[in-house]
């Protein structure tokens, strides 16, 4: 045996390797090919061997070939052979290879379901990693429903490598099986504050892409979120969060109001680009969806505008180009802040780079003026003229019609220069936008009706030298300013000056080379210029002219009739045709323009693209009605109409009878021309449209244009450019005589609701040939109440579509994710699946019951939280109007607020929790034990002692909003609303509130938010806030003030605003609370005068005050309380009357404790202290009355200790506080997996906890207070399994 | 190294990058507008420049271009780790070992870790169990490969490997 795999890989060392044939193939260059050819038949033999490594090894070189491009696909089953290897490192090479060349087509792929669930399960965690990695790469739908459940499971696996994986190859799972995100949503949403840094920033990954897609569905995240961009400092994540924001707050705009401050602040105190730039980005996502301005916000516009242009003026040509894009998003919205950056974007149009070239010419779309308008386009020209490659010439070319024709032109004053600016266009070689341009001449030739001379006699000298255009640049489309030239030239032949010469320009036999449409708009043309010369000679009385003309047309239109484009040939044909009757009439000397040009009488209009669409059901149409009568028995069918609908064969109905409406039938015809004389689409017969503008009613309330005409235009080497100036005085003169004129028109317009610029059409057919040009522009029409719609925007085959899920329903039965039968005892063991426990609740069924409480709480949130969710996120959103404000808990369980202050209302003096179980232990004090009690009462009194001040106080740092969902915290009856913020102080002046919140980042630091509320009608200003700090806790002040000087609040307030402003505390010891007293001083503004007013208060720290939410699963929970390192103490309480989920609500909520796992009435729960102390607590509830916290707090508690939970001492006797102290992050183990547990629903408090090293053996549960459930209730603690 | 498109788009897609990368100059900006071929305007290509080797990542909108700029970085360094002093010999002899290292950062499109270390402990980690599973059995694997390498006349060393971009397939959803 041995023998043989000598014998086997003594064969393998003459087998080439991947190095070999990478070596081989670069040293036959020139007949790769050919090399290549052999080396894969070399490898179709070393696949049909049996050892596995040289098939590995054969698989490995194909990977290479693949990525040279040569199809591989025949090996995709020797691929998954290689993949199910049992060795790692085969198995890696055949992931490699199926990620490299697998796909949906590929149909071996079926095969490997099972491979890769066993891979998935595999004790090793690179077998599994690789096996995640491969998936990601080439899940398909079936391979997604399949595995869903395995890689659910993963997600909660105990190595972060593997839980990272997990999580983000969700996302792919997702995308190939929509039916799986509602199940393992909720996993994923926990998986937000995994201790691994590595898994969170996966988890924020994969929802901020679905929330990309689809952000509505995740507005209720928002306040998770938040949390998580105020406490993370890894700059990946953060930038992410911002990114996602982005997204989401153009669906509320009250969360944009929360988000500007702390993004302010970023943006200030950041050191890193990517994360200033995507702030940045983001406040401009808020400054947009913010319709209503704040006060602030311009001071928000312009920090982004300045470090934008700081960004810009950067050498780092990255930096620069960033700083355009980001520039052409406020642009948007805040034009007048970009514009006065106006150099620094012209000087990036001379960049060399073309992307930041590119970038520049969208700024400036949005930079121009009326008054700036010629000028940047004179510039652009001269850019057009230099650019050397026709992609960026093409660009600008673009860019000037974009800039010039948006908003319906309104920057435009002179029309004539912009007709000039396009004809100089057109004169540009090599332009694919020939079609651009011929359309904007169209547009504005159409539009502006007293442009039509002037365009018209450029469109014919257009014409006249259409051989240059035509010959040189016909393949790149400048042609096509020919189909415009012609049709201006034609339709508007009126104005022509030389009519004959354009009209033998239009005939010549050069034309025929044009583009069959081009020729068969020159064809029609012809006519209308033909009919209007007729008319002019006819006139004119010279009926030789006039048959000389039609002669020419004889002679000429014959070319077209041979044209192969049938359009052309059959369009002259026809005109042939008439054009030789025309004739014979003529030699009979029958008078024949008039009918000839009534073939053109009319005028056309742009008409907007939906108009059609959005044409309204006219009154009494009604579509869905028969337009004849079903047959029916009753004469009044109007009665009932329904029963047609119900006939199983409808025949032909019988006509209606006419006698009898005869009446009505006038009455309706009445009400129908007045409808179409009231309806600008109503195609009219009025043969001029002089006589049209009369007949049309109302056509004076319709709105004229005005146009700012105070710029001189100079357009150096147009040839009209001079005339401009002299023709601006003229037209500022008339327009002053107008302007009265036009305000009754627009008062009349007011009068009739017309929306504004709607079809403005001249109001005198005078005008339009009125020397000075008063410019008017003619809009599309659309129906009057057409509504805006953009359904037509979606696209039905968006494959993200399939994600729009909502997320917040309640899982059904029919949801659950897939599960293989014999996975049944595996997944069992996995912990935390309750998490999904709907979809597992069958498979799982050994530890349901266990786990029941959480599923009945789950689904019972799930329940409710439909209509809480938007609530929900309301009162986060609203809870505090101000920028930062601490979010409000978004889920209805840790809404305590109100039943927690009612409480400490019949308790005053007590520090909330305090009171809780102080209460209960007065309620019922049969429930205590003794030893409980004593201790209790010792602690009673410190903390009455303390606590006068803390009724007023709740101290919920603001992210600990939704805390309690994610560990499970679940909720029966919903609770009010809590807020983290409470009083400090209230004068008639001004009422502060506020809240303490530490942070995990700065281990000595608390930063305390004070909300600022003026309650008077004077104007506040100068406030400085002081304080008179302790040894222990000190307020940070500004660089070199003294400790005596007050810190300014960086704000004013006007009457009845409120705003927050934060100030930093630092702290030495965090197992002392803390009162300090301190000053707000102001000065009050109103009409008497100002006084300078102050008011005194007392800012309270409790020890809670230095507690940091911590999630901290169960696993890592138990290794914590066996480690022995815990000191613990307990108490008891009676008289609590609320529900335990309120309970553990509150304390989560105003005490910053996370719920690791509950059981029945009796709940575990984490918190660390700033200073990175664990503190565990236990909570019991006993016989369903009295609710024993028992709390774990670590070492020994010290005597000024007034809070329950108490923070660790620092300075505990005995040592006890290794693994606890100091700031030891993460020393929490990873391992996930948690044996149930099946607590005696009446087990007695036991404040068991905390894994005192006293722990009873075998439990590993430490617990004071004896009783015979002692044990029992330990056993959640046995941890590990 | 484009996921889920045939072997020709990705060809066509590698040559065009390339086209359009090596051409720019040294001190423009690093990002490339989408064009047709990689997904539409959404998609950007951003890239660094190393001697003759280019690193071009394809991405969407979701990704921070100067956070992938730093990713790149990172990718470099990781490389520079793994290989100690990589050059390019090592990347055209040893992609698959790239395509690890890759693997440990970005996963079907999406970013992974960023941590060097991480990566890096990651990357050791597998190798030794790579180590570990060869046992006797490669022992004289690796001899011949040793051999066959001093044999080699030489290896020649002025490749331009400039064509061999390294590209992150993302297409629609780079993380």
């Amino acid at each position: 045996m041995a023998l043989k795999m000598v014998k086997g890989s003594i064969d393998r060392m003459f087998d080439k390797n991947l190095q070999d044939l990478v070596r081989g193939i670069r040293n036959h260059k020139e007949d790769e090919a050919k090399y290549i050819s052999q080396c894969i038949d070399e490898i179709k033999q070393e696949l049909k061997q049996d050892n596995i490594a040289v098939k590995a090894n054969a698989v490995c070189k194909l990977t290479y070939l693949q990525m040279l491009g040569y199809d591989i696909s025949w090996a995709a089953f020797n691929i998954i052979e290689v993949m199910s290897a049992s060795k790692f490192t085969f198995k890696r090479i055949g992931y490699l290879a199926a990620s490299q060349c697998f796909h949906e087509g590929t149909d071996v792929i079926m095969l490997t379901t099972n491979q890769i669930r066993k891979d998935l399960s595999s004790p090793s965690q690179y077998d599994t990693g690789v096996a995640l990695t491969g998936l990601s790469c080439f899940v398909t739908p079936d391979l997604a429903r399949d595995l869903a459940n395995d890689i659910m499971t993963l997600m909660s696996h105990t190595k972060p490598y593997i839980r990272k994986k997990a999580v983000l190859i969700m996302y792919k799972v997702f995308l190939k099986y929509p039916e799986s995100l509602r199940p393992a949503f909720p996993r994923l949403k926990e998986k937000l504050e995994d201790p691994d840094p590595g898994v969170q920033s996966a988890a924020v990954n994969v929802i901020c892409e679905l929330a990309r897609r689809n952000p509505k569905n995740y507005l209720s995240l928002a306040p998770l979120f938040f949390k998580l961009m105020t406490s993370s400092t890894n700059n990946w994540v953060l930038i992410k969060i911002i990114k996602l924001f982005g997204a989401l707050t153009p669906l509320e705009p009250r969360l944009g109001k929360k988000l500007i401050e702390p993004l302010t602040n970023l943006i200030h105190s950041t050191s890193a680009m990517s994360l200033l730039y995507e702030c940045v980005n983001t406040v401009i996502a808020v400054l947009i969806s913010l319709s209503s301005g704040m006060p602030n916000h311009s001071a928000s516009i312009q920090l982004c505008v300045q470090k934008l242009r700081i960004l810009i003026e950067d050498s780092d040509q990255n930096l620069k180009y960033l700083g355009l894009l980001a520039m052409s998003k406020i642009l948007r919205t805040h034009p007048k802040s970009v514009q006065a950056h106006k150099d620094l974007v012209l000087q990036c149009l001379d960049d060399k780079d073309e992307s930041i070239r590119l970038r520049a010419l969208d700024l400036l779309y949005g930079m121009v003026s009326k008054k700036n308008l010629v000028e940047i386009v004179k510039k652009l020209m001269s850019h057009v003229d230099k650019a050397e490659g026709t992609t960026y010439r093409d660009e600008l070319l673009t860019k000037i019609i974009d800039i010039c024709s948006q908003c319906n032109y309104q920057h435009i004053t002179n029309f004539q220069w912009y007709i000039s600016v396009l004809v100089e266009l057109t004169r540009l070689e090599g332009t694919r936008h020939g079609h651009l341009i011929a359309a904007q001449m169209l547009d504005v030739a159409i539009r502006v009706k007293a442009i039509r001379k002037f365009a018209v006699s450029q469109m014919s000298a257009l014409l006249d030298s259409a051989h240059l255009v035509a010959s040189s640049t016909q393949r790149n489309g400048i042609c096509e300013v020919l189909y415009a030239a012609a049709w201006i030239c034609g339709e508007f032949s009126e104005h022509l000056q030389e009519p004959h010469q354009t009209l033998e320009a239009m005939l010549r036999p050069k034309v025929t080379t044009l583009p069959g449409h081009i020729q068969a708009v020159y064809v029609q043309n012809v006519v209308k210029l033909y009919a209007s010369i007729l008319q002019q000679k006819e006139q004119a009385a010279e009926p030789e002219a006039a048959q000389d003309v039609t002669q020419l047309m004889v002679d000429r239109l014959p070319q077209f009739v041979q044209s192969a484009d049938l359009e052309v040939q059959e369009r002259a044909s026809c005109i042939l045709q008439l054009v030789k009757h025309i004739q014979k009439l003529q030699a009979k000397d029958v008078p024949v323009a008039e009918e000839v040009s009534a073939l053109f009488a009319g005028e056309l209009n742009p008409v907007a693209p939906k108009a059609q669409k959005k044409v309204p059901v006219p009154e009494g149409l009604d579509l869905d009605a028969w337009i004849n009568e079903p047959p029916s028995d009753s004469e009044s069918e109007d009665e009932k109409p329904k029963a047609i609908f119900h006939e199983e064969e409808p025949r032909p109905a019988k006509p209606r009878q006419l006698e009898a409406d005869e009446e009505e039938l006038a009455r309706r015809r009445e009400a129908r021309k007045q409808e179409q004389a009231n309806n600008p689409f109503y195609i009219k017969s009025s043969p001029s449209p002089q006589k049209r503008y009369q007949d049309m009613p109302g056509v004076e309330h319709i709105p004229v244009v005005q146009i700012d005409l105070s710029v001189p235009l100079k357009v150096p080497g147009m040839p009209v450019s001079d005339q401009y100036v002299k023709l601006e005085e003229e037209r500022r003169h008339r327009q002053r005589l107008e302007k009265d004129r036009k305000k009754k028109k627009k008062k009349d317009k007011e009068k009739k609701g017309k929306p504004r610029r709607h079809s403005s059409l001249h109001t005198e057919s005078d005008e339009d040939i009125a020397p000075a040009q008063q410019v008017d522009i003619v809009t599309e029409e659309m129906p009057e109440n057409a509504l805006p719609s953009d359904e037509d925007d979606k696209d039905p085959n968006d494959p993200y579509r399939a994600l729009d899920i909502d997320l917040d329903k309640p899982l059904a039965d029919s949801e659950k994710l897939p599960v293989q039968k014999h996975r049944n005892t595996d997944t069992s063991k996995s912990p935390e699946k309750e998490d999904v426990p709907v979809v597992e609740k069958k498979v799982r069924k050994p530890k349901k019951k266990e786990k029941k409480h959480r599923e009945k709480g789950r689904e019972k949130r799930e329940k409710g939280k439909e209509q809480k969710e938007g609530e929900d996120l309301d009162f986060w959103l609203s809870a505090t109007p101000l920028p930062a404000a601490a979010p409000a808990p978004e889920e209805p369980g840790v809404n305590a607020v109100i039943a927690a202050s009612k409480e400490e209302g019949e308790e005053p003096g007590r520090e909330e929790r305090g009171a809780e179980e102080d209460e209960e232990d007065e309620r019922d004090p049969e429930k205590k034990s003794s030893k409980r009690k004593k201790k209790q009462h010792k602690k009673e009194k410190e903390e009455r002692s303390k606590d006068k001040k803390k009724s007023k106080k709740k101290k919920p740092p603001s992210d600990e909003a939704a805390e309690p969902v994610e560990n499970g915290a679940l909720d029966e009856d919903p609770l009010p609303p809590m807020s983290s913020y409470c009083l400090l102080a209230e004068n008639s002046y001004i009422k502060m509130t506020y809240d303490i919140q530490g942070s995990l980042q700065k281990d000595s630091q608390v930063t305390v938010s004070v909300v600022l509320e003026n309650q008077s009608s004077s104007f506040l200003k100068s406030m400085e806030l002081n304080v008179l700090d302790s040894l222990n806790t000190k307020l940070a002040r500004p660089e070199g003030s003294s400790v005596h000087d007050g810190v300014p609040v960086p704000f004013q307030l006007p009457p009845g605003i409120s705003n927050e402003a934060q100030f930093v505390f630092t702290i030495q010891s965090i197992v002392m609370a803390q009162k300090l007293k301190g000053t707000l001083s102001f000065i009050a503004k109103n009409d008497e005068g100002s006084t300078h007013e102050k008011l005194d208060f007392k800012l309270h720290f409790s020890c809670t005050s230095y507690l940091v939410t911590t999630p901290c699963y169960s696993d890592a929970f138990a290794k914590l309380l066996e480690s022995g390192d815990l000191s613990m103490s307990s108490i008891k309480v009676d008289g609590i009357s609320m529900s335990f989920q309120n309970l553990l609500a509150k304390i989560c909520f105003h005490h910053h404790f996370s719920v690791v796992e509950r059981v029945d009435s009796c709940a575990s729960m984490y918190s660390r202290s700033i200073q990175g102390h664990h503190v565990c607590l236990l909570v019991k509830k006993v016989s369903g009355k009295a609710w024993g916290p028992a709390k774990l707090p670590s070492p020994p508690r010290l005597p000024d200790t007034n809070v329950l939970p108490e923070p660790p001492a620092e300075a505990s006797p005995g040592g006890t506080q290794t693994g606890w102290g100091g700031r030891d992050v993460q020393p929490l183990p990873e391992a996930s997996v948690q044996q149930g547990q099946d607590l005696p629903p009446q087990a007695q408090v036991r404040a068991g906890h905390p894994a005192v090293r006293a722990a009873q053996e075998g439990t590993g549960i430490a617990e004071c207070g004896a009783g015979p459930e002692a044990g029992r209730a330990a056993a959640p603690w046995r941890g590990a399994r | 190294i484009i996921l889920s498109q045939s072997e020709d788009t990705q060809q066509q897609i590698i040559r065009e990058t390339f086209h359009l990368v090596s051409k720019r100059d040294e001190n423009v900006c690093n990002f490339l507008e989408g064009g047709l071929l990689i997904g539409g305007s959404d998609n950007k290509l951003i890239y660094r420049h190393y001697a003759t080797l280019y690193f071009v990542f394809c991405v969407d909108s979701s990704e921070s271009e100067l956070g992938i700029l730093d990713l790149i970085q990172v990718f470099v360094e990781t490389l520079d780790k793994c290989f100690e002093n990589v050059c390019e010999l090592d990347l055209i002899f040893h992609v698959d070992k790239v395509h690890n290292i890759l693997a440990e950062m970005v996963m079907g499109g999406m970013v992974l870790e960023t941590n060097m270390n991480e990566i890096v402990t990651q990357i050791d980690a597998q190798n030794k169990l790579e180590k570990s599973e060869a046992g006797l059995a490669g022992a004289p694997a690796r001899a011949v490969s040793a051999v066959k390498n001093m044999n080699l006349p030489e290896i020649p060393r002025n490749i331009n490997i400039g064509d061999i971009s390294i590209k992150v397939p993302n297409l629609p959803s780079f993380k």
